[in-house]
């Protein structure tokens, strides 16, 4: 079988991409990119998780989170979506370097 | 035959580093790419490789679950919001932003950090063996009509509310 830790590699090089994406893109759109891919790193945990725990046949914690994660995305990139949009509409740029209105 | 100084992998491990290949590639394309079409067809080849590692995992509804909802809805998603705002972004701009530099070295930090975790703590080399069988997807769907019934419920609530707050954000107010 293949050990726990390969899924955790993969799963924290997956995550540190995208934390890149969010912290260093300068697209609105790459950024939701790269929160989707930090969801699925945090995914794969958590199934890997639930497979090398005590009696997986028993305890399905970790897929029902699994299946929370994946609805919550599903939510949270329409509405991110629609807010680039919304940005898009009115200030006709999604560069992150010029939406600073709220910086003080 | 002469000995092998390591042992031969078996047929599932060969898979898995496919895949997990197939994901980091992805995963690289969506940080790395120029044009932000690119980036959304590495987010594709890495959402497959998600779908196949949960697979090898042996947990086939989720799997299911990441093509359906990932590749089919969220992708759609993206690729509509990326022709919705093109214009400036494509073209000889550069794809990082001010702040990349740092954001580089606090990436390379966290991904040294969680290197660190992961091979100095002794985690488990194999899960307990799932017979041949078994529905898990029975236990899924009982657990979330008896203990995580609250929670289910609100999520549909949550959906719902998302779609409508959606469609008010998108929508044009002239």
């Amino acid at each position: 079988m293949v050990p726990l830790s390969w899924y955790l590699i993969v799963a924290a090089f997956v995550f540190c991409c995208g934390l890149y994406a969010v912290l260093g893109r300068r697209n609105a759109i790459a950024v939701l990119m790269g929160i989707e891919l930090m969801l699925n790193a945090a995914n794969i945990n958590l199934v890997a998780f639930w497979r090398y725990g005590v009696a997986p046949m028993q305890n399905l914690d970790g897929q029902i989170f699994a299946l929370f994660v994946i609805a919550v995305a599903a939510a949270e990139v329409a509405v991110g979506l629609a807010l680039v949009i919304s940005v898009y509409r009115n200030r006709r740029t999604v560069n992150l370097d010029d939406l600073n209105l709220l910086k003080g | 035959m002469p000995e092998l100084p390591f042992p031969l992998p078996s047929v599932q491990q060969v898979i898995f580093v496919l895949i997990a290949g197939l994901m980091i590639l992805g995963a690289l394309t969506v940080v790395l790419a120029r044009n932000l079409f690119h980036s959304a067809l590495g987010l594709v080849a890495a959402f497959f490789g998600a779908a196949g590692l949960y697979l090898v995992a042996e947990a086939e509804f989720i799997g299911v679950s990441q093509v359906l909802v990932y590749v089919g809805a969220i992708s759609t998603l993206i690729t509509f919001a990326i022709m919705l705002t093109r214009g400036m972004m494509f073209g000889a701009t550069s794809p990082r932003n001010r702040q990349s530099g740092t954001a580089a070295m606090i990436t390379l930090l966290a991904f040294v950090v969680l290197w660190a975790l992961v091979s100095t703590i002794p985690w488990p080399q194999a899960g307990e063996a799932i017979g041949d069988g078994e529905a898990i997807i029975a236990g899924l769907g009982r657990a979330f009509v008896n203990e995580y019934v609250v929670p289910f419920q609100l999520l549909a609530m949550l959906l719902l509310v998302a779609l409508a707050g959606a469609i008010v954000l998108a929508r044009d107010r002239k």
